[in-house]
């Protein structure tokens, strides 16, 4: 089944009572036992939750895992995940990944004896080169937020699985739908689902997907352990959201590109990074391994003054964190999404303070690239 | 303000902009800037939620707290909290801690190196032998789950206080408008809001509530670093649920009184749980730091036969997990609420096979011993 159908139907058959084509929310904490030692199948909310359960069967249906699983937020379910290692074990992630991932990895699970080695993750024999004899997994972010790296999924699998490493992918800027990194041979995949699965700026939410059974029945003991799980309202939403995946990308994708090419040729825009574009070093790869190269960009002004000026001056694009959604945002990611992590490592990524980052949402094309082409202007603030 | 008051106007202002007198739920990811140079109060929903904030303000003034935290579950708050300590701390925890809280530490945390005695904390000696200059906190529930014991909250936050530990208190079964253990010299209040506060089985959500802005910081870097934070729809529901604390207490509590009465009475039950009860060893403890016994009781049944008997065939009170709620609760805390604690520490513990507890919720209490009296005497 084409992935767009799958999306489609997510929760679609599980209400056999009335018939109804959508999931009820079932906001409900506990369920009746009907007797001792018997169970309807759902205990506590926490556990499982029959709202959250058709959430969690979506993600793993569209990505082609074997079990998916809701959490508060994507910072929950990587959390959620860090909880499958222990005291003394290594991790290899990416390096200019999201800050908030950064955060929690320096701040929170160095104190508990984890220890990170971040590289360029688009280089294979970098992360050869950062194998130890107590690593334990790649922590790797398909396309890179906010510099838009592309990493060959394929080999670094392979290379994971001949050093005995779990591969988790953060393919939150791809989705499922234009990379799919489990048939590629990673083993959990993870998303904010707040940005483009959900897609509609309206909820948090982070989702994980598992390709084997045992490696998922360890996730889910943390996951119901812990308890960070989604409330049933937020999984119906992002149910809903998800049902428009497709078509919400293929229109961002089409935006992204051409406002890519436009700023491109703008003479106050140094540098412009983009997958789509022919001469980004990841086109080819993506080309070759994905459906798409998504619709994030990110760029560098020619000079500091006209960040403000593009941030203060855009009426359509939104001053804002997160990204994914219908609606165009634009960041900062030096000062907002990246603001964790250490000046001198931002300053060498590139992450520097010409760097801006746009989400290109579903809005007309010529509209945002007119509202752009304003912002460059001098004069009065919109 | 008296409480009654504080829980109807506290947490929730009135809009000045349109006069709402609901909150309204603010179902956005992120808010839009103003200015580069500075952000606005809010900037993304994991970080800060209107909606949010006004439930963790409410529930941070009812404990009486500067610091207030909303969670996606009691266990999100729970192991939030427990993330401020490092590998080689000890915690000194009570014996009969809920069997959750038991899982993430004796697995989790256990593989982390954080280290856990399991003490019978109604006995301060035993608190205080079990501290090693490794201890950073004591981990505490009173009334327990679910054997009812009572702690002396004052005197463990002094023994605490003096050893430089933390005092953290799980006060779920109590709420604050029972007891508020920050007012005892406490450090951290931590809740599963899904219960009394939210009142309705209707939302999973926790609270961890701190009057020490310091560590009011630390677990703020925490709930937003992990981010296992609570939705807007569901914090909304649960600022609704607690408009009715008071009331939904009191009625419980005082059903909760007479079923217990009745209890004692009736052939079939070996042995009554309630704080309310004079001969319950911490009687007057639990008077002194409490306004009230609360309504949770647990009781032995004479044999496995009737207490099977009685799970399967009430009618008014639902046979399931949890408690707290409108709706009266049964359960069965060996394979419920303590199923996640191996067998021999469940005995040790004295979590019996016929040990059943009952959440006592908002039905007439007439009707309720009916039900039970149907089952236990037919």
């Amino acid at each position: 089944m084409n992935i767009a159908t799958r999306a489609a139907h997510i929760g679609l058959e599980r209400e056999t009572r009335t018939g109804a084509v959508t999931v009820p929310i079932y906001q409900t904490a506990t369920f009746r036992h009907p007797g001792l030692g018997q169970s309807t199948g759902y205990d506590y909310s926490r556990s499982g939750n029959p709202t959250r359960q058709a959430l969690e069967e979506g993600i793993a249906a569209l990505e082609g895992g074997c079990r998916g699983f809701a959490y508060a937020s994507g910072m929950a379910a990587i959390t959620s995940l860090m909880f499958l290692f222990r005291q003394g074990d290594h991790l290899i992630v990416t390096e200019d990944l999201y800050g908030g991932s950064y955060r929690l990895f320096e701040k929170i699970f160095q104190q508990f004896g984890l220890s990170f080695t971040y590289v360029d993750t688009s280089d294979l024999a970098l992360v050869q080169q950062a194998i130890r004899p107590n690593t334990r997994a790649l922590f790797v972010e398909s396309l890179t937020n906010p510099l838009l790296k592309v990493a060959d999924i394929e080999g670094l699998a392979a290379l994971c699985k001949g050093n005995g490493l779990l591969c988790i992918v953060d393919n939150t800027f791809l989705t499922p739908y234009l990379l799919r990194p489990f048939d590629l041979g990673a083993d959990i995949t993870v998303y904010s689902g707040s940005k483009y699965l959900a897609g509609h700026n309206d909820t948090v939410c982070g989702l994980v997907a598992v390709k084997e059974p045992e490696l998922a029945e360890r996730v889910y003991f943390h996951q119901n352990g812990v308890g960070a799980v989604l409330g049933p309202q937020d999984s119906w939403l992002t149910i809903r959201g998800m049902k428009t995946l497709t078509i919400r990308m293929d229109r961002q994708q089409e935006n992204a590109l051409a406002i890519a090419n436009w700023l491109t040729s703008h003479p106050e825009v140094s540098r412009v990074y983009y997958p789509g574009l022919a001469e980004h070093p990841g086109h080819d790869l993506m080309k070759e391994r994905g459906k798409g190269f998504g619709a994030m960009i990110a760029f560098e002004v020619s000079e500091p003054h006209l960040v403000n000026r593009l941030l203060m001056k855009t009426r359509l694009i939104s001053f804002a964190e997160s990204l994914g959604g219908v609606e165009s945002l634009i960041t900062f990611p030096q000062v907002q999404t990246h603001a964790d992590i250490e000046p001198e490592t931002l300053e060498r990524l590139g992450i520097n303070h010409l760097l801006l980052r746009l989400s290109v949402g579903i809005e007309d094309k010529d509209d945002l690239i007119a509202d752009l082409a304003q912002a460059f202007e001098e004069g009065e603030q919109a | 303000m008296k409480f009654a008051t504080e829980l109807i106007h506290g947490g929730n202002p009135i809009d000045p902009e349109h006069g709402s007198l609901s909150h309204p739920i603010y179902l956005s990811s992120t808010f839009a800037q103003r200015s580069m140079d500075h952000f606005g109060r809010y900037d993304y929903a994991r970080s800060g939620n209107p909606t949010r904030e006004a439930l963790e303000e409410a529930v941070a003034k009812l404990e009486g707290g500067s610091t207030g935290l909303a969670f996606a579950s009691g266990m999100a708050a729970i192991t939030s909290t427990f993330l401020i300590f490092a590998p080689g701390d000890h915690l000194v925890v009570c014996e009969d801690v809920y069997g959750g809280t038991f899982r993430v530490l004796s697995t989790l945390f256990k593989g982390w190196g954080l280290q856990v005695s399991f003490v019978d904390a109604t006995d301060q000696g035993a608190i205080a032998a079990a501290i090693r200059p490794e201890t950073k906190a004591l981990y505490l529930e009173t009334p327990s789950n679910p054997l009812i014991k009572i702690i002396d909250l004052a005197a463990a936050a002094a023994l605490a206080k003096e050893k430089g530990l933390l005092t953290i208190v799980d006060n779920t079964f109590m709420t604050p408008y029972l007891q508020r253990p920050l007012e005892l010299g406490c450090d951290i209040v931590l809740h599963s809001g899904t219960k009394f506060l939210n009142g309705h089985s209707d939302v999973i959500c926790g609270f961890a509530v701190t009057g020490n802005p310091e560590l009011g910081q630390r677990l703020r870097f925490i709930q937003n670093a992990f981010g296992a934070v609570l939705g807007p729809q569901d914090c909304w529901l649960v600022l609704r649920g607690l408009k009715t604390l008071k009331v939904r207490m009191e009625e419980s509590q005082a059903s909760a009184k007479t079923i217990v009465s009745w209890l004692k009475e009736q052939k079939g039950v070996a042995k009554v749980y309630y704080p309310g009860l004079p001969e319950h060893p911490g009687y007057e403890t639990h008077l002194s730091q409490a306004s009230g016994p609360g309504a949770v009781l647990s009781f032995e049944l004479a044999s496995y036969d009737i207490t099977k008997r009685l799970l399967e065939g009430v009618k008014l009170a639902a046979f399931a997990v949890s408690l707290g709620g409108v709706e009266s609760i049964l359960s069965y805390p060996a394979k419920m609420s303590h199923a996640a604690m191996p067998a021999a520490e469940r005995e040790a513990r004295g979590i019996k096979e016929t040990l059943v507890r009952l959440s006592v919720g908002l039905e007439d209490a007439e009707d309720l011993i009916a039900d039970m009296d149907q089952i236990l005497n037919r």
